[in-house]
């Protein structure tokens, strides 16, 4: 990178923190091994990331020594446990900065998170004593947007259908931006909430919420940010990017598969009704009716992933430690050289916004007309780990005009070494299929 | 593992060079057509494959789709195999394709039968390219069926 003098008095270039790369990867067993026959060079952290030792370690711990089922026991393993899922709890609530502990809540995923809430809609939608902002019907509108992940399609669509409600979308721009010149038609006083991507899991884009914040706050919707690509990436503040909801998921920030969240507004949360019914979820049950918990037990039906929420609070302490800012820039500096070594392969275009700025470490693109399955095997011969296919965001890739394309992925364990091997392969590529 | 025991060069030219690709519409009014298209939904392979048959023989096989080179390639070899073929003839090579799709790198192809299909004999070691080799194999199977033609009872676990 080329450096130019800062003037004095100025924030300079060292003043951005950093971490050693090389002891990161230290943390993580899995990047020792070879992949047929090469060093494993992991570009596919947007699909799901590896988990440091300091994670590992305390799950293994967790079933090894305290295991016990929680909320429930008077005995002391259960006390143990019950202790260390509800501080996993506070560390992320502190993590995100939620007001209160109470706000989050523990999902199975990002999937699960988005489904209660609109399942919550639904369920209010029936009766007539609930929340106002949670009834749906024939005339009202639910917005999200082009570059969804289909979890956050798919519940929406299945929610309009159930409630008459009109499913409406933003567009993307041919940038792969947010198109929000039509916001004010889009968003109106029909709508009952905006559902919306922060971090595109295809396109990398960062989306700058705060022209559509104020207009869901204008019209009296509900908004909820689809963190799931945003939370394991840079600092997160729910107070600061005023949001209704945000879910995100363990696995894609150093925690293990099963354990996602769903963050609420305490009020909001507290008028929602339940979802799944079962143990865990009540106040009092009678053979004809039952009276439910506050939330979050509310939305916790059952035995929840203990040892999974366990782990996830030992991830928050690993990238804490780590520093969020410093896993963020180092993402930026990877994404920038990535840009520029990507833009040197002939034939190789960029699906997305093509300068490190307002978007994160995810980068998809098509290599002249060679499929991304071929594209995705050649690599793997090389130990590069693509994702290929359609990302789970197939609308983005009809956009785009593509069935499917290659993507790769960064976090805070990536290299710029990584980078050129990526390059390097993508030379290969194309000399098997030119 | 070895990249070429998959990309054999056989499959390449396949790729680059299909046979037989396009959908044709029959000729001839006795001709009854059969259409099918499918898609792998985990990486959004699509292909229709459109089959003519006088009830005895596959007078013409054409296909249409989008895809990787395994997926493409297939359909090319599917139409060099099977165009021309009597239905209980193909039902045999059907079969053996599928068996060898389905053998995980165990099963030793029949060069007599399969002709150029020998070159997928890799794929089947790479479990999550299988699906693409039998994309246009299992749309046949249904066209055939709709042209009312019964090709193969081998049902797929890939």
């Amino acid at each position: 990178m080329t450096s130019i003098a800062i003037p004095a008095g100025m924030p300079q270039y060292d003043d951005v923190p950093r971490f050693d790369v090389a002891r990161v990867r230290a943390d993580f067993p899995i990047l020792d091994r070879e992949v047929n026959g090469h060093p494993l060079v992991y570009l596919d952290s947007a699909n799901t990331s590896h988990k440091p030792r300091q994670v590992l370690d305390v799950l293994a711990e967790h079933y090894a020594r305290h295991n016990a089922n929680v909320s429930r026991s008077v005995h002391t393993l259960g006390t143990e446990a019950t202790e260390a899922y509800e501080g996993a709890r506070a560390k992320v609530a502190a993590f995100i900065n939620a007001p209160s502990v109470d706000e989050v809540v523990f999902t199975k995923n990002s999937t699960e998170a988005i489904n209660i809430v609109a399942y919550a809609f639904s369920n209010a939608s029936l009766r007539p004593d609930t929340d106002p902002r949670f009834r749906l019907g024939p005339g009202d509108e639910i917005v999200i947007s082009e570059m969804e992940h289909h979890s956050n399609i798919v519940p929406w669509q299945l929610l309009a259908e159930r409630t008459g409600a009109t499913l409406r979308w933003f567009p993307v721009t041919d940038h792969g931006r947010l198109d929000e010149s039509g916001l004010a038609e889009l968003v109106t006083e029909r709508t009952k909430i905006v559902s919306l991507v922060h971090t595109s899991n295809i396109l990398g884009t960062v989306n700058a919420t705060g022209r559509i914040t104020q207009r869901v706050r204008e019209v009296g919707a509900l908004l909820l940010l689809d963190c799931s690509q945003s939370v394991p990436h840079m600092p997160m503040d729910v107070v600061d990017y005023d949001a209704d909801f945000i879910v995100f998921t363990g696995h894609k920030m150093c925690g293990p598969t099963g354990i996602g969240v769903l963050w609420g507004r305490a009020e909001l949360l507290a008028a929602m009704p339940p979802v799944l019914g079962g143990g865990s979820m009540i106040e009092t049950v009678t053979m004809a009716r039952s009276t439910f918990a506050p939330p979050p037990a509310r939305f916790e039906a059952g035995t929840p992933p203990i040892a999974e929420a366990v782990a996830l609070g030992a991830a928050v302490d690993y990238l804490t430690g780590v520093g969020m800012r410093a896993i963020q820039w180092h993402e930026k500096e990877l994404t920038a050289y990535a840009l520029d070594a990507l833009a040197t392969v002939p034939g190789l275009r960029i699906f997305g916004p093509n300068v490190p700025v307002g978007r994160g470490g995810t980068i998809s693109f098509a290599l002249g007309d060679v499929h991304p399955h071929d594209v995705g095997q050649v690599l793997d011969s090389l130990g590069v780990q693509v994702r290929v296919g359609h990302h789970c965001a197939k609308p983005v890739c009809t956009r785009f005009g593509v069935p499917a394309m290659t993507r790769a992925s960064f976090y805070l364990y990536t290299t710029t070494e990584e980078i050129d091997a990526l390059v390097a392969g993508l030379e290969q590529v194309r000399k098997v299929f030119d | 593992m070895q990249l070429d025991q998959l990309y054999q060069e056989i499959i390449l030219d396949h790729y680059k060079h299909p046979h037989g690709r396009g959908l044709r519409d029959a000729a001839g009014p006795d001709v009854r057509v059969g259409e099918a298209h499918h898609v792998n939904p985990t990486c959004g392979d699509e292909i229709t494959v459109r089959v003519a048959t006088d009830g005895k023989v596959f007078t013409d096989i054409s296909y249409d789709g989008m895809g990787c080179s395994i997926s493409q390639a297939s359909a090319s070899v599917l139409h060099e195999l099977l165009r021309g073929r009597a239905a209980d003839d193909a039902a045999v090579v059907h079969e053996a394709f599928v068996e060898l799709m389905s053998g995980r790198g165990q099963v030793t192809p029949d060069e007599e039968v399969l002709g150029d299909g020998v070159a997928f004999a890799g794929v089947a070691r790479y479990p999550a390219r299988v699906k693409c080799a039998l994309l246009s194999w299992m749309a046949f199977k249904d066209a055939a069926a709709r042209a009312g033609v019964g090709v193969s009872p081998t049902e797929v676990k890939a």
